[in-house]
C-alpha cells in the first residue's frame, strides 16, 4: 500500500474488552483523543477511555415531554372551552380532570419521540456509508470482535508511530482504514 | 286480453263453462295463455271439491293452459313487481279531484313544508272514531284523535295511529281480478251490471249482501233503495267480534236494542263484570270513557272514584281495579245475581258464589247502595244476555240510568245479532238459494264460525250453474281465493263516506289522498246495484246529506260539517227507557273441573283485520309484553301443575335457574299445550298470565292466517279454527301439555320490580297520611350537592324548559303512545327475530310490573321515554359528541355524528336508547317513502336514537311563535299546550303532560309541584326531565280490613 | 436433538442453587450463531410452514367475518339491547392485558437491572405489539359506522366543526392504546438495531445483507453511539413504565366513569393492571415454552426464566384474587341495592356458572404455582398458562355482560348470547396474532443478541 493517499485512520483489532480498554487507556494517556472503540455490546469502559461521557439525549426526552404535555392540555382546552363550548351532561366546560389522562399520554409520546429520533440524530444515523467497515474483519465487531481506531485527523497521529502504539498492546492484527 | 266478454255480460257467468263453440275455444286459449301461476294456485287450493275440479278441467281443455312456461310465469312476477311499485310511485301526485287541488294549482292554503290537517273519521267495529288527519303535500303522515268531538276529545286508541301503515301498506290488494286474472273496473261493472239485470228480472232472489256492521247512514240509505229494488234480497251482517250478548242482553231487558252510554266522569263508584272499558275499542267509546274515569282519579286531594272488577281473562280494565276478583266465566253470572239481589234487583239472586266473591259481592254491594245514581255497573261486551240484563237492571235499580248511564239507539244501521245473520246466510246458501253474493270488507272464509264451514258454503256458490261471489276487500285474503270477482277497496283514508260515533254523532270521511291502489269504497260498489251505477263516493254522500239537510243553507253547512269533521246537534238523544226485568233464566251451575276456552279479540291485531301491519305486530300486548304471536294465558297455578317455567313476579321467583333463563331471555321459549274445543284442536303457546282464574284458557283471536301480506304471515295460531257458534267467546274443552316449544318474542322479561321500585304506589288512605310516601329522603340527592355547575346561572334553560309528567294514575297500558311514536318518528320495524334479540326500537316502552300473589296480583303501568336528564350520563361517555345538551335542557341526538359505540346506551340507566343494529329502516319501498314524517330523520344502520320529545314539535311551534313575534321579556312565549308531543296527544286517559317546566302556571310545571311527583332511580342523581306522579288506588277500607 | 437438550438443561440443580440464566459453555461466537442462525439458516423447518399454513388460514377465516361485518352491520355479532358491548369489547380488552407483560418485562426489568429479562425481552416486546394490533381492531370494528369512528376519535378538524369529546372514556382509550403502540414498537425498533447489524455481518448472501443493512442503519457499535445509545434505552424504559401502568387504568376507566352496577368502582385501574400482567405473563410462557423447545433455545431461555415468569404469575394472580374477592366485599358491604343485585346476579343469576368457572381459572388453578415441581415443569407450566388465559378472557366477559344484562331496571334486564361471526372473530385475531408472532421469529432475531453478549462471563472486563 501506498502512504501516498490519505486514509481515515488505523485500526486495531482485539479478540477481548480487557486488551481494547487497557489499549484506549493507553491511547489516551498518549495523548490521542480522535479515536473510537468498536464493540459487539456496550462497553463501558472503553467509552469512557475514549471520553464519551456525557450525552444531550435526556435534554431533548425533557423538551418532547414538555411539549407533549402543553400541546395534549391546551388542544382539549382550546376544543372544549373555546372552539365548541357545549354543555355535555351536565359537566363544566373546563372538566380539568379529564383532561387529565389525554395531557399524560400526550407527554409520555413526545418524550420517546424526541429520545428515539434525538439518539438517531446525534449518532447520525442513518448512516449509509463508513470508512471503519473498508477494514477487513471489521464484521467481527457484531460479533466476538472489539476495534480501537485512532483518526488520522488526529494531530499526534502518525503512520509509523501510532501503527508501533497499537501494535505495543497485543492486538490480533493492526490495519490501515482507507477512506 | 279479448273484450268478447266486455260485450255481453253474461258470458261471464258459469253458463260460459259450457262445452264450447269454436270462437269461445279461442277466448278460453287467450284466457287461459294471459293466466299467470297465480290462477293455478287457486285450483289447487279448491281442487278437492270434485264438481269444482270437474269443472276446471272443462274450462281448461288439456294443452291449451301456458301456465307452465317459464317465460310468461317470469313475465307475470315482472308485471307484477312492476305494478306495486308504479302504484306506490303513482300515489305521490294522486289526489282526490274533489276539494284537494293538483300540484299545477297550487291552492292558495298550502303551504310546501307545512302539514295540513283534515277532519275524517276511522269505521271501527260498527261505529268511528273522529280524526284529524296530517297531511304533508297532501300524503297523510300521521292521525290524531278530533279535539272538537266528544268521542276523541283529540285522543286515539292504538289502531287509529296505525291505521296510516295499513294505508300505504304494499302487500293491499292492488287490481280487479276476475278468477285470479286482471280485468279492468269497466268489464267488472258491465259484469255485475249483467247480473242487476237478471235480479232485476227476480226480485233479487239469490242476491244476498254480506257486510260488516256498519253505522254509516249513507250506506244504510242505500241499502234500503236496494231492498227497494229487489224485495226478495237479503243484507247479511257478520263481524267476529259482535256484542251479540249485549244486544240480546238490552232486548231482555228493554225489549228492544238500546246502546247503553256511560257517563264515568260522573260516577264514584264503578263496578264492571267483566266490562273492559278501559282495554281497547273493542268496548264503544273506550277512548272517551279512559279520559272520563280517569278524570276521576288524576287529584287524591280531590278524592277519586273506586273501581271494582271481576274479571275473566286479564284485561287492563282489571289491571287498573281497586279491587278485582279473577273470575271464571260460568261464575260471572252467579256473582251478577248475588250482586243484583243486594242492589234490590226482583226476580234476582240464586248466585251460587264462594267467600272471596261474597267478600268482594258485599263490599261491591254496600258501595253501590251508598252512590245511588252516582255508581254504575259495566256489563262485559261478550257475555250472556242474563248479565247485560241484570247490569242494566242494577242500574235502574240503583237510580244509575238517566245519571251515569242513558240509552241510546243503536248507531249500527239496523242492527242485528251477527251470529244469527251469517247462520241464515249459510243456510240460505246450503238451501241453493244464493247466486250472487257481495261479500264487503271482512274475511268470513277466515273468521266465521268454524261450524257453519262457510268455505265450503262459498264453493258451493262458484260452483253452482249461475253462482257468483264478488269481494271487496283491501287484501286479498282467505275469501279471495273464493271469489269470482275481487275488488280491492279503498282505504277510509282513501274514500269519501259517513259513520257515526260510539254516541250517534255523525262524523264525515274524507280521502286524504286518490286510492293508491285504484280501490273502491263500499257505498261506489253497492251504488252499481241502484239506479246510478259508477257515480262517486262524493256525489252520493252529498246527495245523501242534500237530502237530510233540507234548507238553503246547505252549502255552508256542508263546508262546516267537513270543516268540523262531524254534523252538529248529530248525537243521538238518550231515551227514556225502563228496564223491565222478566224472569232472567238461571245460570247453570259451577262445573269446578271442567277447562272454559275463552276467546277475547287481540289487544294490538283486533280480529285479525290489522295482521300486516308491522307497528302493532311489533307493539307489545299490554299484559304480557309479547309481540308478534297470539299466545294462550292459563293461570300460574295451572302453570305450575303442568310444571313448566312460571313467569318471576314479586310472588313467584322461580328458583331453578335454567327457568330463570328463560325469564330473562327476550325470546321467551313456551311450552305448547293442545286446544280441544268440540273434538276440534289448536296447539297454543301457554303464557302464564298473572290473575288469570284458574282452570280456565284464553285464546285470542287474528292470527295463523293462511293468506295474509309478507308481515303477519306464519305468525300466531289460528284461534277461529276452534271456534264455533255455540261457544262463541266462552266454551268448555280440554288441555293437553305437549312436547313442542314456541318461541315468543318479548320485550320485557321481568315483571317484578326486584328492590328497585321504579313504580311508587300507594293507597289513597296512605297517600292522605304521608304525601310524601313517593320520596326517600336518604337516596334522592338535594340540589346543592354536587360538583356540577349549575347550567341555569350560565344562562342555560333560561328561554324554555321542556319537561314531561306521566301520571301512573291514568296510564291505562293501553299502547296507543308507543304505536302514536312510531308513526310520528319514522321508527323501524324489525320483526320477531330481532325482537327475539333485544333489538326492538320503540322510543316510548309501557314498563309492566306485578306485585303481590299471582294469581290476583296488582299490576302497575310505567310509560318509558328518554328521561331527558340534566346530568345525562349517557352524554359524557360519547366520544365523539353525538348526544349532548341543548340549551332548552334536551338531550340531543346527533344522528350524523354518531359513529354507534353503543356506549351512551350502556350508560343509560334507564334503557331507553335504541340502536340500528342492521339497517332496520325501509329505504327501497317507493310506497313507504311517502308515509315518512318528513320532520324526521330516516335513521341509518349503526346508529343510535331515542326519543327526543318530538322535538321537530317544538321546532314548528317555536318557529311558529317568531313568525306571530311572541315575546316575552326577551324569550320565545310558546303557550302552554301549544306543543303536545306524539305520545301525549295519542294518550286517550290524558296521563302524559309535556311543557315548558319554567312556566310556572303550565300544566307540567303544576304537576311536578304535586308532592305524588317523583323521578325513577333519583339516587343515581341523573336528574331527569321526565317525572312520575306516584300511583294511588283507592281501595275500600272495609275489605282492607278483612 | 431439541429433546436431547432439553433433557440435559431442564434437569433441576441440587436444592439451593437455582438454574443458570445462560446455559454453560456459551461464547459470544456461539450466541450470535445460534440466535442468528434461526433467522439466517438455508432451510426453514416444516413445523414453521404447518403452523404458518394453520395461522394463515385463520387469519382468511378473521377477514371474511370482518368483511361481512362491514357489509351488513354489527348486528350480524350478539351484541343488543342492554347488553350493548360483547366480545369485541371483552377481546379487546383481553388482548390489550395479555401485552402488557412485554412491556413491564423489557422496561421495568430493565430498571430493577434484572438480567435474566435480556433473554426474553425481544419476544416479549414483540408479543406486546402484535396483542396490541389484535385489540386495535376490536374498538374500531364494534362501532355501528366503522369508516366514521376511524378518523372520528382523533381531534382532526372536520368540516362539521365539531371535535372529540374529551370526556370520553374512550378517547382516553384512543390516545393511551396509540401511544402505547408508538412507544412499545420504538422500544422494539432501537433494541433491534445492533442485532440487525450483526444480522448484516453475519448475512452470507448480497440480498439478505443489504436488506438488514438498511434496518441497521449503518450501526457500527462506536463507544459514542452505544453510549447515547444506552441512555435512550434507558429513559425509554423509564417512560414506558407509567405509561403501561396508565394504559389498562384507562381501559379499566372505560367502565369505572360509567354509572353501570359492576363497572362504577374505584378501584378498577389496578385490579385491571394487576390482571393484564397475570395474563401477559400467562403469554409468554405460552409462547417461550414452545420456543425454546422447538429451536432448541433451553440455553437462553432456561428454567429460571420460567420459575420467575411463574413466580410474578403467582404476585399478580394473588393481587386478583384479592380484587375480586373485594368486589363481592364491597357490593355486600355498600348495602346498595345495585350493588347487592349485582352480587346476586353473579352468584346466582343466568350467568353463574361462567363466574365459577372464572374463579377456579384465576384463583384456583394459579396456587399450584406455590409448587417449586410446577415452577420448573414446562409442559404443567404451559397448561396452567393456558387455564389462566382462558380465566382471564373470562373475567372481562364477566366484567362487561354480567353487568349489563342486569342493570337498573328489571323491566330491561336481557341476555346476550354471541354468534358464530363473534367466535370467528375472535379465533381469527389468535391465528393473526400467532401468524405475526412466527413471522417475527423467522425473520427477526427473537432474542437480544447484543444485550446476551453482555452477560457472558468473558464480556467482562477484566482489570
Amino acid at each position: 500500500m501506498t502512504t501516498a493517499q490519505p486514509i481515515y485512520g488505523m485500526m486495531a483489532e482485539f479478540d477481548n474488552p480487557t486488551d481494547l480498554v487497557h489499549a484506549s487507556k493507553a491511547a489516551f494517556e498518549a495523548g490521542y483523543r480522535k479515536m473510537d472503540t468498536y464493540t459487539p455490546y456496550p462497553v463501558e469502559e472503553a467509552a469512557e477511555a475514549v471520553g464519551a461521557h456525557h450525552n444531550r439525549v435526556a435534554l431533548i426526552c425533557l423538551i418532547g415531554a414538555l411539549l407533549g404535555m402543553i400541546g395534549g392540555y391546551s388542544l382539549e382546552y382550546w376544543v372544549s372551552v373555546i372552539s365548541y363550548p357545549i354543555n355535555v351532561g351536565g359537566k363544566p366546560f373546563h372538566a380539568w380532570p379529564a383532561f387529565i389522562p389525554v395531557t399524560f399520554e400526550c407527554a409520555v409520546l413526545g418524550a420517546s419521540l424526541a429520545t428515539v429520533f434525538g439518539m438517531l440524530a446525534l449518532n447520525g444515523l442513518p448512516q449509509p456509508y463508513h470508512p471503519v467497515f473498508n477494514v477487513s474483519g471489521f464484521s467481527g465487531a457484531s460479533r466476538d470482535r472489539f476495534f480501537l481506531c485512532i483518526e488520522s485527523q488526529d494531530p499526534r497521529f502518525s503512520l509509523g508511530d501510532t501503527r508501533k502504539f497499537l501494535e505495543s498492546h497485543h492486538p490480533v492484527q493492526v490495519s490501515e482504514v482507507p477512506y | 286480453m279479448s273484450n268478447h266478454t266486455d260485450s255481453n255480460p253474461v258470458l261471464i257467468s258459469a253458463d260460459e263453462i259450457k262445452p264450447a263453440s269454436p270462437e269461445l275455444e279461442t277466448v278460453r286459449k287467450k284466457l287461459a295463455s294471459a293466466t299467470g301461476k297465480r290462477y293455478w294456485r287457486t285450483v289447487q287450493e279448491l281442487a278437492d271439491e270434485p264438481a269444482f275440479g270437474e269443472l276446471l278441467q272443462r274450462e281448461f281443455p288439456r294443452g291449451a293452459g301456458e301456465w307452465l312456461d317459464p317465460v310468461s310465469r317470469r313475465n307475470f312476477l315482472k308485471l307484477a313487481g312492476a305494478s306495486m311499485a308504479l302504484a306506490g310511485l303513482a300515489g305521490c301526485t294522486r289526489q282526490p279531484i274533489e276539494q284537494i287541488l293538483p300540484y299545477v294549482r297550487q291552492p292558495e292554503y298550502l303551504v310546501p313544508g307545512k302539514p295540513i290537517f283534515f277532519a275524517t273519521a276511522m269505521p271501527f267495529s260498527d261505529y268511528a272514531l273522529p280524526l284529524l288527519v296530517e297531511t304533508h303535500e297532501y300524503r297523510p303522515t300521521k292521525v290524531e284523535g278530533n279535539p272538537q268531538h266528544g268521542a276523541s276529545m283529540g285522543a286515539t286508541d292504538l289502531f287509529a295511529q296505525a291505521s296510516i301503515l295499513d294505508l300505504y301498506d304494499p302487500d293491499r290488494s292492488v287490481n280487479i281480478t276476475y278468477k285470479g286474472e286482471p280485468r279492468p273496473w269497466g268489464e267488472f261493472l258491465g259484469s255485475i251490471r249483467g247480473r242487476v239485470l237478471y235480479h232485476n228480472a227476480n226480485k233479487g232472489a239469490g242476491l244476498r249482501f254480506l257486510t260488516r256492521a256498519t253505522a254509516s247512514p249513507t250506506f244504510g240509505s242505500q241499502m234500503a233503495a236496494i231492498q227497494q229494488t229487489f224485495p226478495q234480497s237479503k243484507w247479511h251482517r257478520w263481524q267476529p267480534v259482535h256484542r251479540d250478548g249485549a244486544r240480546a242482553g238490552s232486548k231482555m231487558a228493554f225489549g228492544a236494542y238500546y246502546d247503553p252510554i256511560y257517563k264515568f266522569d260522573a260516577a264514584d263508584v264503578v263496578v264492571s263484570l267483566d266490562g273492559d272499558f278501559l282495554s281497547g275499542s273493542w268496548f264503544p267509546g273506550f277512548v272517551r270513557y279512559a279520559r272520563d274515569f280517569m278524570s276521576r282519579r288524576k287529584d287524591p286531594d280531590k278524592g277519586m272514584n273506586r273501581l271494582y272488577v271481576a274479571e275473566t281473562c286479564p284485561t287492563t280494565t282489571g289491571a287498573k281495579a281497586d279491587h278485582k276478583i279473577p273470575v271464571r266465566n260460568s261464575e260471572l253470572e252467579h256473582i251478577a245475581r248475588a250482586l243484583a239481589a243486594k242492589v234490590g234487583v226482583a226476580g234476582a239472586g240464586g248466585g251460587q258464589i264462594n267467600a272471596d266473591q261474597q267478600k268482594w259481592v258485599d263490599a261491591a254491594a254496600a258501595d253501590l247502595m251508598q252512590h245511588k245514581g252516582k255508581s254504575i255497573v259495566v256489563p262485559g261486551v261478550f257475555h250472556t244476555p242474563a248479565l247485560c240484563a241484570l247490569a242494566h237492571a242494577m242500574n235502574a235499580a240503583l237510580g244509575n240510568a238517566g245519571q251515569t248511564v242513558t240509552y241510546i239507539d243503536p248507531v249500527e244501521i239496523a242492527p242485528v245479532e251477527h251470529l244469527q245473520s251469517i247462520r241464515e246466510l249459510v243456510d240460505d246458501i246450503n238451501a241453493g238459494k244464493v247466486e250472487t253474493l257481495i261479500i264487503i270488507d271482512g274475511n268470513p272464509v277466515y273468521d266465521v264460525p268454524v261450524d257453519l264451514g262457510f268455505g265450503d258454503a262459498l264453493k258451493k256458490v262458484v260452483t253452482s250453474e249461475n253462482g257468483m261471489i264478488v269481494q271487496l276487500a283491501i287484501y286479498n285474503n282467505e275469501t279471495s281465493e273464493y271469489a269470482t270477482w275481487h275488488v280491492p277497496m279503498a282505504h277510509y283514508l282513501e274514500s269519501w263516506g259517513d259513520t257515526r260515533s260510539f254516541d250517534g254523532a255523525v262524523t264525515l270521511m274524507q280521502p286524504m289522498i286518490a286510492p293508491l291502489y285504484g280501490g273502491k269504497s263500499a257505498n261506489e260498489i253497492i251504488a252499481i246495484f241502484t239506479d246510478q251505477p259508477d257515480s262517486s263516493g262524493y256525489d252520493m254522500l252529498r246527495a245523501y246529506w242534500r237530502s237530510q239537510h233540507t234548507g238553503d243553507d246547505f252549502e255552508a253547512w256542508w263546508r262546516r260539517s267537513l270543516h268540523d269533521g262531524y254534523i252538529a246537534n248529530s248525537v243521538f238523544p238518550a231515551k227514556q227507557v225502563t228496564a223491565r226485568l222478566g224472569a232472567v233464566p238461571p245460570p247453570p251451575a259451577v262445573d269446578p273441573n271442567a277447562i272454559e276456552i275463552i276467546f277475547r279479540p287481540d289487544p294490538t291485531i283486533f280480529d285479525g283485520a290489522y295482521n300486516n301491519n308491522g307497528w302493532l305486530q311489533e307493539t307489545p300486548k299490554p299484559l304480557s309484553r309479547g309481540t308478534w304471536d297470539n299466545v294462550a294465558y292459563i293461570s300460574p297455578n295451572m302453570a305450575n301443575e303442568f310444571g313448566f317455567f312460571v313467569l318471576e313476579t314479586d310472588g313467584i321467583a322461580t328458583s331453578d335457574s335454567q327457568k330463570n333463563v328463560n325469564a330473562d331471555h327476550q325470546s321467551d321459549s313456551q311450552n305448547v299445550i293442545e286446544i280441544t274445543l268440540d273434538g276440534r284442536k289448536v296447539k297454543v303457546p301457554a303464557w302464564p298470565q298473572p290473575g288469570h282464574p284458574d282452570q280456565a284458557v284464553s285464546l285470542f283471536l287474528g292470527y295463523g292466517r293462511k293468506k295474509t301480506g309478507t308481515v303477519g304471515a306464519g305468525a300466531g295460531y289460528d284461534a277461529y279454527s276452534v271456534r264455533p257458534m255455540t261457544s262463541q267467546y266462552v266454551g268448555s274443552g280440554s288441555i293437553q301439555l305437549t312436547k313442542d316449544h314456541w318461541d315468543i318474542a318479548i320485550t320485557q322479561g321481568h315483571f317484578t320490580m326486584d328492590t328497585r321500585e321504579p313504580v311508587k304506589a300507594a293507597s289513597l288512605q296512605q297517600y292522605l297520611d304521608n304525601k310524601q310516601f313517593a320520596h326517600n329522603p336518604e337516596e334522592e340527592p338535594k340540589e346543592a350537592d354536587s360538583l356540577y355547575p349549575d347550567f341555569r346561572q350560565k344562562g342555560w334553560y333560561k328561554a324554555n324548559a321542556w319537561g314531561m309528567a306521566i301520571d301512573l294514575n291514568s296510564c291505562v297500558g293501553c299502547q296507543a303512545c308507543s304505536v302514536a311514536c312510531y308513526a310520528e318518528n319514522n321508527i323501524s320495524v324489525v320483526g320477531k327475530y330481532q325482537v327475539q334479540r333485544g333489538r326492538e326500537m320503540m322510543w316510548i316502552r309501557i314498563d309492566t310490573y306485578y306485585a303481590g300473589d299471582p294469581a290476583n296480583p296488582s299490576v302497575y303501568f310505567q310509560p318509558l321515554p328518554c328521561m331527558q336528564c340534566e346530568n345525562a350520563p349517557c352524554e359524557g361517555v360519547c366520544p365523539v359528541g353525538a348526544t349532548v345538551h341543548s340549551t332548552e335542557g334536551l338531550n340531543d341526538m346527533v344522528y350524523n355524528r354518531c359513529v354507534g359505540t353503543r356506549y351512551c346506551s350502556n350508560n343509560c340507566p334507564y334503557k331507553v336508547r335504541r340502536f340500528n343494529f342492521l339497517l332496520f329502516a325501509d329505504y327501497t319501498t317507493p310506497v313507504l317513502k311517502l308515509m315518512r314524517n318528513p320532520d324526521v330523520t330516516v335513521r341509518s344502520r349503526g346508529v343510535m336514537e331515542k326519543c327526543t320529545y318530538c322535538i321537530q314539535r317544538i321546532t314548528a311551534a317555536r318557529i311558529n311563535a317568531e313568525e306571530q313575534n311572541r315575546y316575552t321579556e326577551g324569550r320565545i312565549d310558546i303557550r302552554d299546550g301549544e306543543i303536545k308531543t306524539a305520545c301525549q296527544q295519542a294518550c286517550p286517559a290524558d296521563a302524559i303532560i309535556f311543557g315548558d317546566i319554567n312556566d310556572p302556571n303550565s300544566r307540567v310545571a303544576q304537576l311536578k309541584a304535586q308532592p305524588r311527583n317523583y323521578s325513577v332511580l333519583s339516587e343515581v342523581n341523573t336528574r331527569p326531565r321526565t317525572t312520575y306522579l306516584a300511583a294511588v288506588n283507592n281501595p275500600n277500607p272495609e275489605l282492607e280490613k278483612a | 436433538m431439541a429433546t436431547k437438550i432439553d433433557d440435559e438443561i431442564d434437569v433441576l440443580p441440587p436444592k439451593g442453587v437455582r438454574p443458570p440464566i445462560i446455559g454453560p459453555g456459551q461464547t459470544l461466537g456461539t450466541v450470535t450463531d445460534r440466535i442468528g442462525g434461526i433467522v439466517l439458516a438455508k432451510h426453514t423447518p416444516v413445523f414453521w410452514f404447518l403452523i404458518v399454513a394453520l395461522c394463515v388460514a385463520l387469519f382468511g377465516m378473521l377477514n371474511t367475518a370482518i368483511a361481512y361485518l362491514l357489509g351488513r352491520g354489527v348486528g350480524i355479532w350478539g351484541v343488543n339491547i342492554p347488553v350493548g358491548w360483547g366480545f369485541a369489547i371483552v377481546n379487546f380488552v383481553w388482548w390489550i392485558g395479555i401485552g402488557h407483560a412485554g412491556t413491564l418485562i423489557s422496561a421495568i426489568l430493565l430498571l430493577f437491572k434484572q438480567g435474566w429479562r435480556t433473554s426474553i425481552n425481544r419476544f416479549a416486546e414483540a408479543m406486546t405489539l402484535f396483542a396490541v394490533m389484535q385489540a386495535g381492531l376490536f374498538p374500531l370494528l364494534h362501532t355501528g359506522r366503522p369508516w366514521l369512528a376511524a378518523y372520528w376519535l382523533f381531534p382532526i378538524p372536520l368540516t362539521m366543526g365539531v371535535w372529540p369529546q374529551f370526556r370520553s372514556p374512550l378517547i382516553w382509550d384512543v390516545f393511551a392504546v396509540s401511544t402505547y403502540f408508538t412507544v412499545s414498537f420504538l422500544f422494539w425498533g432501537i433494541g433491534l438495531i445492533p442485532d440487525f447489524a450483526t444480522l448484516r455481518d453475519s448475512a452470507k448472501t448480497l440480498l439478505v445483507r443489504r436488506i438488514y443493512g438498511m434496518l441497521a442503519m449503518g450501526w457500527r457499535g462506536s463507544a459514542k453511539h452505544w453510549n447515547r445509545y444506552e441512555t435512550a434505552y434507558m429513559l425509554l424504559a423509564g417512560l414506558a413504565t407509567p405509561l403501561v401502568l396508565s394504559v389498562h387504568s384507562v381501559v379499566s376507566l372505560d367502565f369505572a366513569v360509567a354509572v353501570v352496577p359492576g363497572w362504577h368502582t374505584t378501584f378498577f385501574p389496578p385490579y385491571f393492571v394487576a390482571g393484564a400482567i397475570f395474563s401477559g405473563f400467562a403469554m409468554v410462557l405460552m409462547l417461550a415454552i414452545p420456543f425454546r423447545y422447538l429451536y432448541g433455545m433451553q440455553d437462553f431461555i432456561t428454567l429460571r426464566h420460567l420459575q420467575n415468569c411463574a413466580k410474578l404469575m403467582l404476585a399478580t394472580g394473588l393481587i386478583v384474587a384479592y380484587s375480586y374477592s373485594m368486589e363481592m366485599f364491597i357490593g355486600w358491604y355498600s348495602n346498595d341495592k345495585f350493588e347487592l343485585g349485582l352480587v346476586h346476579n353473579r352468584l346466582h343469576g343466568p350467568y353463574s356458572h361462567y363466574y365459577f368457572v372464572l374463579i377456579f381459572c384465576n384463583i384456583i388453578a394459579p396456587q399450584s404455582l406455590w409448587l417449586n415441581k410446577v415452577r420448573s415443569t414446562p409442559w404443567i407450566l404451559f397448561i396452567v398458562s393456558m387455564i389462566v388465559q382462558t380465566g382471564m378472557w373470562l373475567e372481562r366477559f364477566v366484567i362487561v355482560v354480567l353487568s349489563l344484562n342486569r342493570d337498573f331496571l328489571p323491566s330491561s334486564w336481557g341476555m346476550y348470547w354471541w354468534t358464530k361471526w363473534d367466535m370467528m372473530t375472535l379465533i381469527g385475531t389468535m391465528g393473526f396474532f400467532t401468524l405475526l408472532f412466527f413471522l417475527f421469529i423467522r425473520f427477526m432475531p427473537a432474542i437480544s443478541i447484543s444485550e446476551l453478549r453482555g452477560l457472558l462471563p468473558q464480556s467482562k472486563v477484566k482489570e
